[in-house]
């Protein structure tokens, strides 16, 4: 939405400054990094195991070698975690809502999403991928897919929906009580009022953590390669395997961060236009 | 304007938060087309009352009453009674990711299901009225606190109520900002709009209002006409109130 953007703050009047001044900052700090960088550099190229770990670990030939398949498999990933993060986002809502009702009749709900919560955010991922990757599929109940991505992928949803859904609860505490009052003197009903007045503005409050939890669940994905789903991290241990080089595992991370960094800045760039947005709603 | 039958009737009314009796007892009533301001103290029940009559918190004893019928007799259904008394809050407590005119026809469109377009129209037609044309497309944010107050009055307005209360709607605005959402008030009383009004703008009580009452402690203390009121206060405590209020260089 549109606000009232501080115009960027001229130079102070009566005062500029030198070009020895303006730039002379910056000079320094690059080259105090580029000299600390060459020095570590240095330092690791020429001690006596780094010909070994090179070959090991930094094998371009390898990695040139494994890419296509690691490539592959963080495709799988990145699947995961895009179908993932939209079905998180509207089951942990649902649950927070849940949790939010008041009123005799909506206790079921919100016992279950009380409960629910405890339990699956004091569960490891990993013990959730594990039991419902191989445990289900393993059931064999007719009706139900059996494929342990589908199951991994639910065990992820399940386990990281518990906490989005506190980051949105957080969010809907956030909002003001008058919001509520106001709601409820021109006639709205408990739904309409999270509807139309608290969850949206929960929302907008809880953008930047729940870019966070998107973040953490990125890298998190790679869990589902424990019950043999083929992404990138069993991809390269497969290559791993075979070739006893690590160089594939470095391929794999390097396309993690490669997803990681950038969506960690946009993140920080959301959480900072939410702060500026709130300091100019209390000013 | 001719006094006619209550409007609102508060019989008896009685309210703990907790330990805290916040109504002592309050009997109360407001005539049609009556402007009654309540004044006193912070914490001395004002704004309570004001939320008993509107449900927002629910007393412990006694009768609240809309034209002789109780506020919680099934008649009033799910939302009868806050289409009939529309309340205005210090805070505005205007939706702000919505813009005015969305703000303003959310309960006719969503609770009493008036069409979009009829609903935008009455609320042009308010805004207009209220000297708020070509704000309905901004957001609360971008209007100055005495544009969001009487864009807060002009939304309790939407459902055309009959009785309106006005919670120190005042109190949060610029001294510069104050006047014009008075003004806005005094229209409402010439248009005839049955008004319970707590305040701390005593200038303003003495102008608008039919009748004025003093709490404290969760009791009225004195309920008289302003012109008696202000100026021949009987009780001890109103006089030291008005006092105090006229050392403080506000009456």
């Amino acid at each position: 939405m549109s606000s009232r953007r501080p115009t960027p703050a001229a130079a102070p009047a009566g005062r500029t400054l030198s070009p020895r001044e303006k730039y002379l900052p910056s000079v320094i700090s690059v080259t105090s990094v580029v000299l600390v960088v060459l020095v570590v550099r240095r330092a690791v190229i020429s001690a006596e195991q780094w010909p070994r770990i090179k070959a090991q670990f930094f094998n371009l030939d390898a990695m040139v070698d494994v890419f296509p398949d690691v490539l592959a498999g963080f495709g799988v990933n990145m699947s995961v975690w895009a179908v993932a993060l939209v079905v998180i986002a509207i089951w942990a809502l649902v649950l927070a809502v849940f949790r939010s009702l008041t009123g005799p009749w909506f206790a079921p709900l919100r016992v279950f999403s009380i409960v629910y919560i405890d339990l699956l955010r004091g569960l490891p991922s990993l013990l959730m991928v594990l039991l419902f990757g191989f445990g289900v599929p393993a059931l064999q109940i007719p009706g139900l897919p059996r494929s342990s991505l589908f199951w991994g992928a639910t065990a992820m949803v399940l386990s990281y929906s518990a906490y989005a859904a506190e980051v949105y609860r957080s969010g809907m505490d956030a909002v003001h009580d008058g919001q509520r009052a106001a709601a409820k003197a021109l006639g709205l009903s408990q739904w309409q009022t999270l509807r139309y007045s608290i969850v949206p503005q929960a929302i907008r409050n809880v953008i930047p953590s729940l870019l966070n939890l998107a973040v953490a669940l990125q890298k998190d994905v790679a869990l589902l390669s424990v019950v043999g789903v083929r992404d990138a991290v069993r991809e390269a241990q497969i290559y791993t395997a075979r070739t006893f080089n690590y160089s594939s595992l470095i391929a794999a991370a390097v396309l993690f961060l490669a997803a990681t960094i950038p969506m960690a800045r946009l993140t920080d760039y959301v959480a900072r236009k939410d702060r500026e947005r709130r300091l100019q709603r209390t000013a | 304007m001719q006094q006619q039958r209550d409007r609102v009737t508060i019989d008896r009314v009685t309210k703990y938060y907790g330990e805290k009796l916040v109504l002592d007892d309050v009997s109360l009533s407001v005539a049609e087309h009556e402007v009654v301001c309540l004044i006193g103290a912070s914490g001395s029940g004002k704004s309570t009352l004001l939320r008993c009559i509107t449900d927002l918190v629910e007393f412990d004893a006694g009768r609240i009453s809309l034209d002789g019928v109780s506020i919680h007799d099934e008649s009033f259904g799910r939302n009868g009674l806050h289409k009939r008394v529309g309340i205005v809050f210090q805070a505005y407590n205007l939706f702000p990711h919505m813009k005015v005119v969305d703000n303003i026809t959310l309960a006719p469109r969503k609770v009493h299901g008036i069409p979009r377009e009829e609903s935008e129209g009455r609320a042009r037609e308010l805004l207009a009225l209220f000297g708020l044309d070509g704000y309905a497309d901004s957001y609360p944010e971008q209007l100055s606190g005495g544009q969001q107050q009487r864009v807060a009055i002009v939304r309790a307005l939407a459902t055309n109520p009959e009785v309106l209360l006005l919670d120190e709607v005042t109190a949060a605005l610029d001294p510069e900002l104050i006047g014009g959402v008075l003004q806005v008030i005094k229209d409402l009383k010439g248009q005839g709009m049955t008004m319970l009004i707590v305040t701390h703008e005593m200038g303003f009580a003495r102008d608008v209002s039919d009748r004025v009452c003093f709490l404290e402690g969760g009791r009225i203390l004195e309920e008289a006409p302003p012109e008696k009121l202000f100026s021949a206060p009987e009780h001890p405590r109103t006089r030291q109130f008005l006092q105090r209020i006229i050392e403080a260089g506000r009456l």
